[in-house]
């Protein structure tokens, strides 16, 4: 089924927070005017990305020489001789001849995903659509890399107060870590300023108290807090709000008391039976 | 004669009009009118004050469907439409991200209204762009409780099956309620 939609409406940040809480395997392919680009997921993980139009070809030695792994003059030699040969191909020539390590391809793959990723971040319009179970090119080298991370990491980049905003409007709500908050905490890079917000995280502490306490603007916690929710980091804690001052109004007065728990029951059952038979 | 009310609500266009017809033995009694904004312009008219349908149980018991204008200048019909209510739907048009974070604002307002249950009908499941009621949930951010449910508005055997989940949903928090004072 679909996921399609434009990302003026369902931001980059949301997609991947999206594809990782529903741990989704397939790809991404988004379109603007002027430039298009894929990712692709295993199991909620990016393991591959590419700005462009996917053309199905190799390209591991520009990845190699934007990594400065090669040189301009050996990327275009191995360009040359890899007609026709897929990225794991190459990849294992150039080990085998030493060229480079295995640890150089994988590190400057997956920069190159990271670097597309981010990229992606910074756009504020364009079609998308995702297609479930369409996969890279199996030729790909392809590394799975968590969500969570690379949300935290957009969320960084993020200039528009307007979004976070309307995401987060009530800075007076308390958050809660979700479920295993040590293994995933692990697996992220924080700076310094995010550690200090992690570690004010507690149900009795509202956002804005956690700003006050760290000297934080309302812009910069609410990145911070708009990433670590995005990321699954967090979550807010649901406390029922104050409802809005009710006067008592002549109808309110003449209210008939809550019936009895039995009765109610017996109301709903009997609507039950009468919608089964509509 | 024991009256009892349920909200349909949600975004702008969301269904909810649809939704009441769909099961109501009366004519839905709408305040519809023709839409003047261009931005809206995508139908020809908009609930403004409430839709209002029926379905009779019996002579002593009726049960009202209340849905609420969709549209954010008449929110201030909510507060008044949730008195009393026993419980609420939501509908998201699943085919509009656009509107997803606008139901999700409009889900969090009526809970602050009541303690009620309430479900989620992911609407017009028979449209090809219409996204996953499973994806809907976590872009909603439900708890586990809530149901999500899969919905044609257009359909009467989908609308009666949203209500009666909400239904159960009831009977259930009833039963937990009564479990908890014995
Ligand atoms: N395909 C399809 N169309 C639907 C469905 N439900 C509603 N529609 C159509 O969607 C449009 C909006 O439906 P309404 O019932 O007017 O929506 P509403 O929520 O009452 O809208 P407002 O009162 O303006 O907020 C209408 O053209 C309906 O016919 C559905 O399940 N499937
Ligand atoms: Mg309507």
């Amino acid at each position: 089924m679909a996921l399609k939609g434009n990302l003026r409406d369902f931001s980059t940040t949301q997609l991947l927070n999206l594809i990782n809480l529903a741990r989704k395997t397939g790809t991404l392919s988004i379109q603007t005017e002027s430039e298009s680009a894929q990712m692709s997921f295993r199991e909620g993980k990016l393991i591959y990305a590419y700005m462009g139009n996917d053309n199905g070809k190799n390209h591991l030695a520009q990845i190699l020489q934007t990594s400065g792994k090669l040189s301009p003059e050996q990327a275009q030699v191995i360009q040359s001789h890899a007609e026709g040969k897929s990225d794991k191909e190459i990849g294992h020539l150039l080990v085998t001849a030493r060229r480079v390590t295995q640890n150089d391809i994988i590190q400057s793959v997956r920069q190159n995903v990271l670097d597309t990723v981010y990229k992606l971040f910074t756009w504020g319009e364009g079609v998308f659509r995702f297609d479930a179970n369409r996969m890279p090119n199996s030729g790909y080298i392809t590394i799975p890399i968590d969500l969570e991370s690379v949300i935290m990491e957009g969320s960084r980049r993020l200039k528009e107060w307007e979004i976070l905003q309307e995401e987060l409007p009530d800075l007076d709500v308390a958050l809660r870590f979700t479920d295993r908050p040590d293994a995933r905490l692990r697996n992220i890079n924080l700076t310094v300023e995010e550690w200090r917000v992690v570690s004010f995280v507690n149900p009795r502490n509202s956002i804005r108290q956690i700003a006050k306490a760290n000297n934080l603007s309302d812009f910069e916690i609410r990145r911070i807090v708009y990433g670590m929710l995005q990321a699954g980091l967090v979550e807010f804690v649901n406390q029922p709000k104050p409802a809005p001052e009710k006067t008592e109004s002549p109808a309110r007065r003449k209210a008939p008391p809550e019936p009895s728990p039995a009765a109610k029951r017996s109301v709903v059952v009997r609507l039950i039976d009468r919608i089964r038979g509509l | 004669m024991q009256a009892v009310k349920m909200v349909i609500t949600g975004p702008f266009s969301a269904g909810k009009t649809q939704f009441i017809g769909s099961v109501s033995e009366i004519d839905v009694v709408s305040t519809e009118r023709k839409i003047s904004s261009m931005a809206e312009q995508v139908k020809e008219s908009t609930t403004v004050a409430m839709d209002f349908g029926r379905i009779t149980v019996g002579d002593d018991l009726v049960l009202y469907l209340f849905g609420t204008p969709g549209q954010r200048r008449f929110d201030f019909m909510w507060d008044i439409l949730s008195q009393g209510m026993l419980g609420f739907v939501v509908m998201v048009d699943s085919t509009k991200p656009e509107t997803f974070r606008e139901a999700k604002r409009i889900l969090e307002t009526f809970e602050s209204y009541a303690s009620t249950p309430y479900v989620v009908a992911a609407n017009k499941q028979d449209m090809e762009d219409a996204w996953e009621p499973e994806d809907l949930r976590i872009i909603l951010r439900l708890k586990p409780e809530v149901k999500i449910l899969p919905c044609v508005a257009t359909d009467k055997e989908s609308v009666k099956n949203a209500l009666l989940e909400l239904l159960y949903s009831i009977l259930d928090q009833l039963d937990q309620e009564n479990g908890d004072k014995s």
